[in-house]
């Protein structure tokens, strides 16, 4: 396993843009799609180095969670911040600490993975030269190695995922949104997967993992969102 | 400005590679310009009196024909998350978007248009001019037609509604443009026309990202 690879540069990166870092604080939070209210009354607090497993049956809301803390989707109820500071307002600042791993792997069939971690990072506003040692370690950790250089669409399922998990180390960010980060994953590539999170906590790192599947974080907290769909839905009278 | 231009250079990167998007519009514009003069004539004087107008109205429609592959692709790969996700503002990420789908396209048009100016007879020294305005009209082109594309995400049978949600937006454009040439081509002062065409880009150019911009939100939610 790769797990000492990154350490010097990542865990450097990372800490200066932890280091300062209040928690992460859900309160009360309620999200709404249409006429459906999802959940209601989700509360959590995610201290630095901390994990948050998300569980709970198809529907209750798990990507919506992670869609509304990322701020893709603006919540019906309740406050996101970071300790004391109110998030909203300050979408920029709140959006350069987050990584967000969502269903759908963003890779376009004609460019190289190394091409999509570049462009990447140059979104985040650290451009990286294609030689880059952030990108040939990012690219090593999940085994990319031999595919960097191949276009996208050649590329199985996993290899698709591992890239989109790569982008995570390419650009550090304090808080990592995964959402069933291990679909199409072999063994080894989600162990090393799980060795990637346990590093990034150690350097003061957080995760927010939404699964069905096992996933192993040492200390990770869990919040089971099927207790949180609302009794009453008022639905089938807008929805006709 | 890493992020615009990194997105700008993807854009353009994707579009050179896949080399598809940029080949079919000069393509469309090519084929549609040819067929006026088996449908009018080949006689030069009716041809050159409506050159103006065909050529203008050609590279309009070629432009509209890229128009759902501005957006679409990201919208679909879970892309667009991530460009809304990072620290640039969705406003300038839609105007590199809208950058590189210019140059992509609108220029590429500007560019072989004289070629096509001889099979419609257009009057020789009115060349420069078409050139101009098409320089200076199909940014117009690309912004507005962002919003729209920007608008239809998600709908379904985008390419049709987007046309329909377009095509009026154009006339503008298209009516200037058109009259700028038509000016050249009478051996007389294009300046007006050519300074309103401008005039029209640059109201685009901050008005329409911002708009793209919201209807990208709405599209995101």
């Amino acid at each position: 396993m790769s797990s000492s690879v990154t350490e010097p540069g990542y865990a450097a990166a990372l800490s200066e843009a932890a280091a300062k870092l209040p928690d992460l604080v859900g309160e009360d939070l309620a999200c709404r799609r249409g006429e459906r209210i999802i959940f209601t009354g989700v509360s959590f607090r995610l201290p630095p180095g901390g994990a948050l497993v998300l569980t709970g049956a198809n529907g209750s809301g798990k990507s919506s969670l992670l869609r509304l803390v990322a701020g893709l989707l603006p919540a019906a109820a309740g406050q996101l911040s970071w300790g004391a500071a109110a998030r909203a307002g300050e979408f920029a600042t709140h959006h350069a600490r987050l990584h967000y791993v969502g269903h759908q792997d963003a890779l376009k069939p004609a460019m190289t993975p190394r091409e999509m971690l570049a462009f990447w990072a140059a979104l985040r506003g650290c451009p990286l030269p294609p030689a880059a040692p952030a990108l040939a370690e990012a690219l090593a950790t999940f085994a990319l190695d031999v595919v960097a250089d191949w276009p996208c669409r050649w590329l199985s399922a996993g290899q698709r995922r591992r890239v989109a998990l790569a982008r995570l180390l390419a650009a550090p960010a304090a808080l990592w949104l995964l959402d069933e980060p291990t679909t199409a994953l072999d063994e080894a590539s989600q162990a090393r997967l799980e060795a990637a999170v346990a590093r990034h906590r150690a350097a003061g790192g957080m995760v927010m993992v939404a699964t069905h599947t096992p996933i192993a974080l040492e200390g990770a907290m869990t919040l089971e969102l099927d207790g949180f769909a609302p009794r009453f839905n008022l639905d089938p009278l807008f929805a006709g | 400005m890493a992020a615009f231009f990194g997105l700008f250079r993807r854009d353009l990167r994707l579009a050179l590679r896949q080399g598809g998007d940029t080949g079919l519009v000069l393509a469309f514009f090519v084929l549609t310009v040819v067929l006026f003069p088996f449908g009018v004539g080949p006689e030069p004087e009716v041809l050159a009196r409506v050159a103006p107008g065909i050529l203008w109205v050609a590279a309009l429609l070629a432009a509209l024909l890229s128009l759902d592959r501005l957006f679409l692709p990201d919208y679909e790969d879970g892309g667009l998350d991530l460009v809304a996700l990072s620290p640039l503002p969705l406003e300038l990420a839609a105007l590199a978007k809208c950058a590189a789908h210019w140059v992509a396209t609108g220029l590429p048009l500007a560019l072989i248009s004289p070629a096509l100016a001889l099979v419609v007879d257009l009057e020789p020294r009115a060349i420069a001019t078409l050139v101009a305005s098409l320089l200076i009209g199909t940014p117009a082109l690309s912004l507005i037609g962002g919003v729209a594309a920007a608008l239809t995400l998600g709908a379904r049978r985008q390419g049709v509604l987007l046309s329909l949600l377009v095509l009026p937006l154009y006339v503008p454009p298209l009516v200037f443009g058109a009259s700028a040439v038509e000016a050249g081509a009478l051996g007389m002062e294009p300046r007006v026309d050519l300074l309103l065409l401008s005039a029209l880009t640059l109201a685009a150019l901050p008005l329409c990202p911002w708009a793209t911009a919201a209807a990208l939100r709405q599209a995101l939610e």
